[in-house]
């Protein structure tokens, strides 16, 4: 450490950090505009100028870039020395010469690092009178709006999207006054990354499209703490309501999960939340009749009567939070209850928990993935099935090129300098998968195989590692690699659908260990709360649930969101649903109309994620709470509380739950769940001055008028009795818990950079620590353990079939959101060139599955196995069966795209 | 990517020209500026097309290739005229009566910067350097320097170039 000064303040900060970096995490305001957290220094916008003294005796001083000097024991600087500051009120003077006066209807207004950065530097009047610049502004797709005249060109985006995340198709255009930001021509920005660009760009250049389409001001954004229930990788968000609509979705910092940055499905996934095909009423049919509406205590009445009785089977969901299942295997009984997940994936979550708990590796965190110098990923997609984490996959692999610029003694937040010394080197990432992904590019090395010999090489590998095999083989290399890196990372997970991958990526990271080194293993689940469900268990599988119910063993069930026919053999589900409809009730509480709820005899309407509070377990194991945002409309409920009704109905003594927090305390009384309690500060928490956290900001406008349309009488305010946020804009953010706030800003700072001063130093953990609870903590000491490779034969007629994952689309809520069906594409079976031959079958062509009853369009890809069949995920491919399956071209089959045309 | 086969835009004598410029460096994106260069010698400009040819032969992001090809002045990314004037307007070029010198050849050519005259005989481009500061003010029509250079010699010199 050094001890510096500034301005007269004496602090100790990291020797050979930057001064910016050094100030911030004083949490002492300074400008800057082209340093970035993650993107380092680059020095370019000249906006974070301070005065270094040589001294003491130095009066003087001399004009430093903060962002591009290294702090040194004794350092003295100045940022409000009047040459500093007029420098700095200049350099913005400059930057608004072209800008355009448009903040009134700009979205970035309120929250915008320019804005900002103008007031703090005191440029206060326009000078320039000459005409400004204008540009033409391009189309970027359903995502991101474009406005390019309000650029100052500070390559914040460019350095992001180009350099950071990889993304090919954002540049920077021109030179000197006429530096264009955009692409070579108007199209769909590629990344998967790029929504980003609304938060790193500093102005309002890049805009989120679907919040501009109904917009509100940040400062009359409501929110609370949550979770992106995009999929397993659990990222921190915050969503923005007003008038009781979800607006918009923002990062929201977390120093191990995801950082900075979101994928794209997370940050525009989330509109289903106000989709027209939400369940919003409670339902009844009989026969084949139409659902009629019936009231809330109706359709409770209904569900009491079925917690009575033990007549009745229920099943959860990986999408519903651990308290809605658990409630509902409470209602039911524990051998009643079924987490929800097909048959076959249920077996490869429960072998993650086991693989993770028998300590073959550490379980690291999403963003220590970075930190790793040698990564093998077998089997996983990961840039479809978890995406933020494919973002990390790529910083790891400049590990080499920091390891390089250390060598050189160049600073590592001298961005451009260890990108000029390091000429691209990479640190060696081995990617074994079914299909190229989007990682390919970066990969040291690349095969596409089908599963089982995936598991095959990767057993190879292991054998390698642990000193059997031939060390010329691409296995050996493999191994080798890993063995020689201070930070190896496996990465595998449930994807391509086969146990035996996650078993070899075990025995890899096994035999690491063995071999004396300290591999971190990172298995990707699919869905928010698949390891939450699969935690707590529950005594059915789906199969043996619904054959109980074909069967007459059961006459009812309860189904909770879920849509089974994603889950389980579409002609088992049909037969299991028809007898119950038959025998007793089919009641369905979803927050969606789906397949599931067409085959009801009752609806329930549930809460989405932003409308209740809950806990999710993301992929290493993290249980982290997400609060409600906003009120639902009644009869919509959080599942927890109609379960909990209906258990206090029936007389259950076991379900006298008055609030949330009972359920978690009774559900954190199961095996392994203990810590459930101590994921977040439960209802009784207060903030600053022993206040509520408000939900809205100070500024927020209209409350006395937002409803004078439908009454002038200001409304009250309801009470939250579950959680600690008000409804309303009275209160203090946060205390003693960093992430108990439900929005940053700082006086001075609006915009979404303000994340600083709430953290306990830059890009380090929230004030108060990082939030969640890890549920699996490394074993420490355990033998490593051995996975062997298990026999499969796999013989026989027709295709195998691997399920692809596609970041837009597979997911089901998120594939519900406008801007995400606009994006997205549709329905693929993937074949190889000899295959689609032999089926006398061409690209584009329609490929059927009878035994799906579902056809899709064809992709010739030769990286595809002979005799395989990758069937992209979604609403047409949910369920796929095991063993060979025959295929046959489809005459009848018409693209979505021509049946749009033909309308 | 599933483009069509954009290589089929540009001739083999700027294919083999563009090889041989790639043979002598580290990697194939490093011969952008000469690949650009060999085919505008070749056309008298970038086209949208060419560069997206230019990308995949290099194989680099058309995105990454414009990048490169707008920044330089001498990279023509629209047809320009038999001859291209480029004028000098950075700092020494000003001082010396660099923007007089412009306005006498705007008037002279009956174009702005940025315009080809009609008979496609000259474009006007300024320039924010031409790394002639002693000769300023300077301007370089297509190789040629000429400066330091008087208002009354502005006819002679374009003159010369037909
Ligand atoms: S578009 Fe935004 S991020 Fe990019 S250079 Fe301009 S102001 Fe900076
Ligand atoms: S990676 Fe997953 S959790 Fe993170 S933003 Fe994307 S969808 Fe959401
Ligand atoms: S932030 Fe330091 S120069 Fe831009």
């Amino acid at each position: 450490m050094a001890r510096i000064e500034v301005d007269g303040i004496v602090f100790e900060a990291r020797e050979g950090e930057n001064l910016l970096q050094a100030c911030l995490s004083q949490h002492l305001d300074l400008p800057y505009f082209c340093w970035h957290p993650s993107l380092g220094s680059v020095g370019a916008c000249r906006q974070c100028a301070v005065i270094q003294y040589d001294d003491e005796e130095d009066e003087r001083g001399r004009l430093v870039m903060a962002c591009m000097t290294p702090v040194q024991e004794g350092a003295r600087f100045s940022v409000d020395a009047p040459g500093a500051a007029g420098f700095r009120a200049s350099v913005i003077e400059w930057l608004m010469e072209n800008h355009p006066h448009d903040c009134p209807v700009c979205e970035e207004g309120g929250e915008c690092h320019l804005q900002d950065m103008t007031v703090m530097s005191g440029h206060t009047t326009r000078r320039f009178h000459g005409r400004k610049k204008t540009w033409r502004n391009q189309d970027l797709g359903p995502f991101i709006g474009h406005e390019m005249n309000r650029c100052i060109t500070c390559y914040r985006c460019t350095r992001f999207y180009h350099d950071y995340a990889g993304g090919k198709d954002l540049q920077a255009f021109g030179s000197r006054s006429r530096m264009y930001f955009g692409r070579t021509a108007d199209g769909v920005l590629e990344s998967e990354f790029a929504g980003n660009l609304v938060e790193v760009c500093p102005t309002g250049v890049f805009t989120d499209k679907p919040f501009s389409q109904s917009y509100s001001r940040k400062w009359d954004l409501g929110s609370a703490p949550s979770i992106c229930p995009g999929c397993a990788v659990g990222c921190n968000i915050s969503p923005g309501e007003r008038f009781g609509r979800l607006k918009r979705i923002h990062n929201r910092y977390h120093g191990e999960v995801n950082g900075y940055f979101l994928c794209d499905r997370g940050r525009f996934g989330s509109h289903f939340v106000n989709a027209e095909n939400r369940l919003r009423r409670c339902g009844v049919r009989v026969g084949d009749e139409e659902f009629q509406e019936i009231e809330g205590l109706e359709a409770l009445a209904v569900l009491t009567d079925l917690a009575g009785g033990g007549n009745v089977v229920g099943i959860g969901s990986p999408r519903a939070s651990i308290e809605d299942n658990f409630a509902l295997m409470q209602l039911v009984g524990e051998d009643q209850f079924c987490a929800g997940f097909s048959s076959d994936e249920a077996v490869l979550n429960e072998l993650i928990v086991d693989i993770y708990r028998s300590g073959a590796g550490r379980v690291p965190t999403p963003l220590e993935i970075e930190n790793s110098d040698a990564v093998l990923v077998l089997g996983e997609d990961v840039l479809n099935s978890a995406p933020r984490l494919a973002l990390s996959l790529r910083q790891s692999v400049r590990n080499e090129s920091l390891r390089l610029a250390e060598g050189a003694r160049i600073p590592l937040w001298q961005d451009a300098g260890v990108r000029g010394h390091a000429q691209g080197a990479l640190s060696e990432l081995f990617s074994l998968t079914v299909l190229p992904t989007g990682l390919d590019d970066i990969a040291a090395h690349v095969e596409h195989l089908p599963p089982e010999q995936i598991a095959r090489h990767g057993h190879a590998i292991a054998q390698a590692v642990a000193g059997v095999g031939a060390e010329e083989s691409a296995s050996g290399r493999i191994a080798a690699a890993l063995k020689s890196a201070k930070r190896p990372l496996i990465v595998s997970g449930t994807g391509c659908g086969d146990g035996e991958v996650m078993r070899a990526a075990a025995a890899v990271s096994s035999a690491l260990r063995h071999a004396g080194s300290d591999p971190a293993l990172l298995l990707t689940a699919l869905e928010v709360n698949s390891l939450g469900a699969t935690l707590l268990g529950g005594g059915l599988g789906l199969d043996e649930a619904l054959k109980r119910l074909k069967n007459g063993a059961a006459d009812n069930v309860i189904v909770l969101e879920n849509d089974l026919y994603r889950r389980a053999d579409p002609s088992l589900v049909d037969a299991a649903l028809e007898a119950s409809r038959r025998n007793g009730r089919v009641l369905v509480a979803d927050l969606i109309e789906t397949r599931t709820t067409a085959n009801a005899t009752h609806l329930i309407p549930v809460a989405a994620y932003a409308e209740t509070l809950g806990t999710f377990v993301n992929l290493e194991g993290r249980a982290q709470r997400f609060y409600q945002v906003f009120e639902p409309r009644a009869p919509v409920t959080s599942a927890w509380q109609w379960l909990g009704e209906a258990g206090r109905a029936a007389g259950r003594n076991d379900m006298r739950w008055q609030h949330f927090d009972t359920v978690v305390e009774t559900c954190a009384s199961r095996p392994g769940l203990e810590a459930l309690r101590e994921v977040a500060p439960g209802a009784d928490y207060r903030g600053a001055g022993g206040l509520r956290i408000p939900r809205e900001t100070h500024r927020a406008s209209g409350r006395t008028a937002r409803n004078a349309h439908i009454d002038v009488h200001e409304r009250k305010t309801p009470v939250d009795t579950e959680s600690p946020f008000s409804f309303s804009m009275e209160g203090a953010q946060g205390g003693a818990v960093g992430s108990a706030r439900s929005a940053v800003w700082a006086p001075g700072w609006n915009s979404n950079q303000s994340v600083f001063k709430f953290q306990d130093e830059v890009g380090g953990a929230l004030i108060g620590g990082s939030s969640g609870i890890r549920l699996f903590e490394p074993a420490h000491g355990v033998p490593a353990p051995s996975y062997a490779m298990s026999q499969t034969s796999d013989e026989g007629e027709g295709f195998r079939l691997i399920p692809l994952h596609r970041i837009f689309g597979s997911d089901e809520l998120s594939a519900m959101s406008p801007p995400v069906v606009e994006r997205g594409g549709a329905a693929e079976v993937v074949l190889n060139r000899a295959d689609a031959g032999r089926l006398g079958a061409r690209e584009g062509d329609g490929i059927r599955c009878d035994l799906l009853s579902a056809s899709a369009a064809l992709r010739v890809d030769d990286a595809m196995a002979v005799g395989h069949a990758g069937l992209v995920v979604g609403e047409t491919f949910g369920w796929l069966p095991r063993g060979r399956v025959v295929l046959s071209r489809d005459p009848d089959f018409r693209s979505s795209q021509e049946l749009i045309a033909r309308e | 990517m599933s483009e069509p086969a954009f290589i089929d835009v540009l001739s083999q004598a700027e294919i083999d020209a563009i090889e041989i410029e790639v043979a002598h460096l580290p990697d194939r994106p490093s011969a952008a500026i000469d690949a650009l260069l060999i085919v505008q010698k070749h056309r008298g400009w970038v086209s949208d097309e060419s560069l997206a040819a230019i990308a995949r032969l290099l194989g680099m992001s058309a995105a990454d290739l414009d990048s490169i090809a707008t920044f330089y002045n001498l990279i023509y990314r629209k047809p320009v005229g038999r001859h291209v004037v480029m004028v000098c307007d950075s700092v020494s070029c000003y001082v010396m009566g660099g923007e007089s010198l412009m306005m006498r050849i705007r008037r002279h050519l009956g174009i702005e910067p940025g315009e080809t005259t009609e008979d496609g005989r000259y474009t006007l481009l300024p320039c924010v350097c031409l790394g002639a500061c002693d000769r300023a003010p300077v301007i370089m029509v297509d190789d040629q320097l000429a400066g330091p250079l008087a208002e009354s010699d502005v006819e002679d010199v374009l003159g010369a170039f037909e």
